[in-house]
C-alpha cells in the first residue's frame, strides 16, 4: 500500500501542470500514469495554444475579453462564461511561464512568441512552436517535473477511484510490469486522463485515449457533462485518420473539392473561408462529400498547401510534411493532401467547476477528461492546450490549498477497495470468454462512426443506443481477457479500457438522442436549428447500470447574450 | 495476400530464453508494422506485449528492431520493407521485460543526468524572454527529439558501456547549450565532456541513420566536442 497527500492520474499536460503546482505549494504529490509521461497524447497536439499576447502585428489590440467572446461564440453559447473569462485572463501568464520553462515557441522577427490565425478567432492569437506545439509543451512540463524530482508511478494502470462518504480516498491500480494490483491511498485525487476518442473508429486520437478515465469516476457516482458534443476535426488524412493541424489553414492552406473549387466560399463569408470553426468546416466538407463533390466522387477532399511554397512549409509545417510522406507517400510541397473530417476531441467530460472540483469531495479533474465548461458545444482550435495548463494549475492549487490529510483512514479504505479489485480480476480469468472483446469494441466504434457522427437523426441514434446496449451485454457476459502471465498483460489492460469506452459510448449516444436541437458539433438533420428556449443547458449524466440518468443544468451567462452564430 | 511477422517472444514467467514465433498477417496497402502487431494481439495471440500510443510518430513508444533496422513500428510501412517476412525484435541491449517491451530506465536515467530543464541566468522578465529567429534556429531539430531510444538501441558503444550517456542525452545537452535563454553552458559541458560522455562516442553514425526525426546525434556530439575543446583550452571547464 502506498500513500501520497495528492495523487494525480494521467501525465499529459493537465496532469503535469497540476503536479508542478501542488509540488511548488509544498505538498506530497505523486503522478500515476499508464504510459511514460512523454507518451501522453498531449504531445500529438500540433497547431498551437491561444493567448491574447497581441504579439502579431495584425493583432496588436487583442485582449483576453476578445478571446473570451470568440470562445463563447465558438461554443455556440453553451460554454460557461465565468469559466471562459478565467481561462482567457490567465492565458498570457501561463504562456509566459511555459516560455520561461524552456518551451521552444517559434518567434516573430522582434523575438516575441509567434502567433498564427486559427479557426473561429477574430485575431491571430494562436502561439505555436512550428507544428509540434503539444510536443514542445509536454516536454517542457516534464522537464520541470524532473527538475522538481516529482514522483511518478509509470506504467501503473488505474482501475478504480476509491470513494467513501462522497469523498475521494485514493485509487487502485494495476502495476503493468508486475501484474500486481496496488492501492494508492490519498487525501486528494486529480484525474487528468485525457479524452475518449477511441470510442470512435475514425479518430485522430492515440490508442490510450479510450475514455476509461471519464468512466472510472462516473462509475463511482461522479456526474459527467455534455458528452454528446464530439468534435470532428476537418482535416484527418484518409485511411490513417492522423491529424493535419488547423495551422495548415491558418498559414493559408485551401480546401478543394473535385472541381478544384475552394468550396468554403459557398458556406461562409469570403473573409473567413477555410478558417471557419471546426464544427462548421467539418459539416461543409462532409456536405461536399455527401453531394458527390469529393475527389473522384470519393469520400475525401483536398487540403492544398502547394501555393504556400517549400520555404513556408518547411519552416512552419515540417511535421505535417513528414506525416504525409510517411503515412500517405504524398509530399504536400508537390501534391494536395487527401483528407476528411475525423473524430478529434470530447468537449464533454467530468463535470467540474473552474477550480477542477467535482460533485465528490477532494476529487478533481482537469484537461480533456474534464468539462469545466469552456468549450461548450464546439471547441476552438488552440483552446484545448490552453485549458490543460490553466485548469491543470488551478486543480493542483485548489487540491493543495484545501488538503486535509487523512492518511490512516484513507489507507484502510483504499486497501479494502484493492481487495475487491483483486477478486474482480481473478474472476475475469476464471471463465474463458466465447467472444473476442476487440471485435465487440470494433462494433461499438462502427456504430458510433455511422450513427452518432457529424450529422445525426432520431432513427439512427435510437438504433445506436440499442445496439451499444446489446454490445455492452455481450462484452460483460461473453468476453474475457486472456489468462496469460502477470507481467505486461496488455490484453488485460485493453480489456479493461474497453469497459470504459463502451459505457461512455452509451452516454454520448443517449445524450445526443435526447438533445432535440442543433448546437455546435451536435448537428441534427431532424432538428436543424439551435433552440435556446429549450436547450441552452448542459446535459448531466449519472451512472446507472441499466441506463445513464440524464438531467440538465443551466449555462452560466455573464456578458454575452446568445445571438445567431454567423461567420 | 499475407505477410509473416516473425516476432521475438520472451515471457519471463515461463521462458528460459527468447525465441521467435511466426504469425500470418493479412496484408493490404498502407499496413504499418504497428497495425500488424495489433492484428496479432487482437486476433491471433492476446499474450503478445508491445508498447504503443499515438500511432503517428510523435509519442516515441514503439521503437523496435524491424528487418535489420531500428524504427518506429507505427511509421514503418510493411510495403517499404520489400519483404514477405517481417522480423521484429525489441530494442537492443536493454533488458527485455516481456516480448517487445524493454526496460528503458537506464535510458531515461541518462537523460536526467544532463539536467534536462532550462536554467536561465537572467531574472525572468514580465513577458517572454525574447529570442531572435536565428537564435531559435539553433535549437531546431534538437527540440524534436521524442526519446524513442532508437538511437540508444542502435549504438554499439551503449551496448558495451552502460555508463555511456548515449546519443539521446547528448542531443538533449546540446539542445540546452544552444538555447539562447539558458545560462549554464560551461556546467553542461562539464557534465558531458568526459569519457562517459562525448569522448566515448566512436562516430559510428548508427544513431544518425536510425533517428526517426532526422536529428543527427552524431553531429550533435561532434559539436559538443568542439565546444568543450574551446572551454578546456580557455580553462572554463
Amino acid at each position: 500500500m502506498i500513500y501520497h497527500d495528492i495523487i494525480i492520474v494521467g501525465a499529459g499536460l493537465a496532469g503535469l501542470r497540476a503536479a508542478i503546482e501542488a509540488s511548488d505549494l509544498g505538498k506530497d504529490v505523486a503522478v500515476i500514469t499508464k504510459v511514460h509521461p512523454l507518451r501522453s497524447h498531449s504531445g500529438a497536439a500540433q497547431g498551437g495554444v491561444n493567448a491574447a499576447l497581441a504579439n502579431n502585428p495584425d493583432g496588436r489590440d487583442d485582449t483576453p475579453d476578445k478571446h473570451a467572446y470568440d470562445t463563447v461564440k465558438g461554443s455556440d453559447f453553451l460554454a460557461d462564461q465565468d469559466a471562459v473569462d478565467v481561462m482567457t485572463n490567465e492565458a498570457p501568464a501561463r504562456i509566459y511561464e511555459l516560455e520561461h520553462w524552456g518551451c521552444p515557441f517559434s518567434r516573430f522577427k522582434d523575438g516575441t512568441i509567434a502567433q498564427r490565425p486559427f479557426g473561429g478567432a477574430a485575431y491571430p492569437r494562436t502561439c505555436y512552436g512550428t507544428d509540434k506545439t503539444g510536443h514542445f509543451m509536454l516536454h517542457a512540463l516534464y522537464q520541470q517535473c524532473v527538475k522538481r524530482n516529482i514522483k511518478f508511478y509509470e506504467e501503473f494502470f488505474v482501475m478504480k477511484l476509491v470513494v467513501e462518504d462522497n469523498q475521494a480516498r485514493g485509487v487502485v491500480a494495476l502495476n503493468l510490469g508486475t501484474g500486481d494490483i496496488v492501492s494508492f491511498a490519498s487525501s486528494s485525487v486529480i484525474f487528468a486522463t485525457g479524452g475518449s476518442g477511441r470510442i470512435y473508429g475514425k479518430t485522430t486520437n492515440a490508442h490510450v485515449s479510450t475514455g476509461l478515465g471519464v468512466a472510472i469516476p462516473f462509475w463511482e457516482g461522479v456526474a459527467i457533462k455534455d458528452m454528446e458534443f464530439i468534435q470532428f476535426h476537418p482535416t484527418g488524412i484518409i485511411g490513417k485518420y492522423i491529424l493535419m493541424t488547423e495551422g495548415c489553414r491558418g498559414e493559408g492552406g485551401y480546401l478543394l473539392n473535385n472541381a478544384g473549387e475552394r468550396f468554403m466560399k459557398n458556406y461562409v463569408s469570403e473573409k473567413i473561408m477555410e478558417l471557419a470553426p471546426r464544427d462548421i468546416t467539418s459539416r461543409c466538407i462532409q456536405t461536399e462529400i455527401n453531394q458527390g463533390r469529393g475527389i473522384n466522387g470519393g469520400k475525401y477532399v483536398y487540403l492544398d498547401l502547394r501555393h504556400l511554397g517549400k520555404k513556408k512549409i518547411m519552416e512552419r509545417l515540417p511535421g505535417i510534411r513528414d506525416i504525409c510522406i510517411d503515412f500517405l507517400g504524398v509530399d504536400p510541397i508537390k501534391q494536395p493532401i487527401p483528407i476528411h473530417p475525423v473524430m478529434h476531441y470530447t468537449m464533454g467530460g467530468i463535470d467540474t467547476n473552474f477550480d477542477g472540483a467535482t460533485s465528490v469531495r477532494n476529487f478533481y479533474a482537469a484537461g480533456e477528461a474534464a468539462c469545466v465548461s469552456v468549450h461548450g458545444a464546439n471547441r476552438l482550435g488552440g483552446n484545448s492546450l490552453l485549458e490543460t495548463i490553466v485548469f491543470g494549475r488551478r486543480a493542483g492549487e485548489h487540491a493543495a490549498k484545501n488538503l486535509k490529510a487523512e492518511k490512516e483512514k484513507n489507507t484502510r479504505i483504499a486497501e479494502k477497495a484493492k481487495k475487491e479489485q483483486v477478486k474482480y480480476v481473478e474472476g475475469l480469468f476464471k471463465n474463458g470468454g466465447k467472444e473476442n472483446p476487440y471485435e465487440i469494441k470494433k462494433q461499438v466504434s462502427t456504430v458510433m462512426d455511422d450513427k452518432v457522427g457529424i450529422f445525426r437523426e432520431e432513427t439512427n441514434m435510437k438504433k445506436a443506443v440499442d445496439e451499444i446496449k446489446e454490445l455492452r451485454i455481450r462484452y460483460n457476459r461473453d468476453s474475457r481477457p486472456v489468462k496469460s502471465g502477470k507481467i505486461y498483460n496488455y490484453d488485460l489492460l485493453w480489456y479493461l479500457e474497453m469497459k470504459g469506452s463502451i459505457d461512455i459510448a452509451v452516454v454520448i449516444a443517449a445524450g445526443a438522442l435526447a438533445r432535440k436541437e442543433s448546437r455546435g458539433s451536435h448537428s441534427r438533420t431532424d432538428f436543424a436549428k439551435r433552440d435556446d428556449d429549450n436547450w441552452m443547458k448542459h446535459t448531466v449524466a449519472v451512472f446507472n447500470d441499466k441506463a445513464p440518468v440524464i438531467t440538465y443544468k443551466p449555462v452560466v451567462v455573464t456578458k454575452y447574450q446568445p445571438v445567431e452564430r454567423k461567420y | 495476400m499475407e505477410k509473416t511477422f516473425r516476432i521475438l517472444r520472451y515471457d519471463p514467467e515461463k521462458d528460459q530464453e527468447a525465441h521467435f514465433q511466426d504469425y500470418k498477417v493479412p496484408y493490404e496497402k498502407g499496413l504499418t508494422v504497428l497495425e500488424g502487431l495489433y492484428y496479432i494481439l487482437e486476433n491471433l495471440d492476446a499474450t503478445l506485449a508491445f508498447r504503443s500510443s499515438c500511432r503517428a510518430a510523435i509519442c516515441g513508444s514503439c521503437a523496435m528492431h524491424i528487418n535489420g533496422q531500428y524504427r518506429l513500428a507505427c511509421r514503418t510501412q510493411v510495403s517499404a520493407l520489400n519483404s514477405d517476412l517481417i522480423t521484429v525484435r525489441p530494442l537492443s541491449h536493454l533488458t527485455i521485460l516481456k516480448d517487445l517491451v524493454v526496460d528503458l530506465k537506464p535510458f531515461f536515467d541518462n537523460y536526467k543526468k544532463i539536467e534536462p530543464y532550462l536554467q536561465p541566468e537572467k531574472a525572468e522578465p514580465a513577458k517572454e524572454f525574447t529570442q531572435s529567429e536565428k537564435e531559435r534556429g539553433k535549437i531546431d531539430k534538437l527540440v524534436d527529439c521524442i526519446l524513442c531510444a532508437a538511437c540508444y538501441g542502435s549504438c554499439p558503444v551503449a551496448s558495451t558501456n552502460p555508463k555511456y550517456l548515449g546519443p539521446q542525452a547528448l542531443v538533449a545537452a546540446l539542445r540546452f547549450i544552444n538555447d539562447s535563454r539558458d545560462g549554464k553552458t560551461q556546467e553542461r559541458l562539464a557534465i558531458v565532456a568526459n569519457d562517459e560522455g562525448i569522448f566515448r562516442c566512436h562516430t559510428i553514425f548508427n544513431c544518425q541513420q536510425v533517428c526517426p526525426k532526422d536529428i543527427d546525434p552524431t553531429n550533435a556530439i561532434l559539436k559538443l566536442r568542439g565546444k568543450s575543446f574551446m572551454s578546456k583550452l580557455t580553462g572554463k571547464i
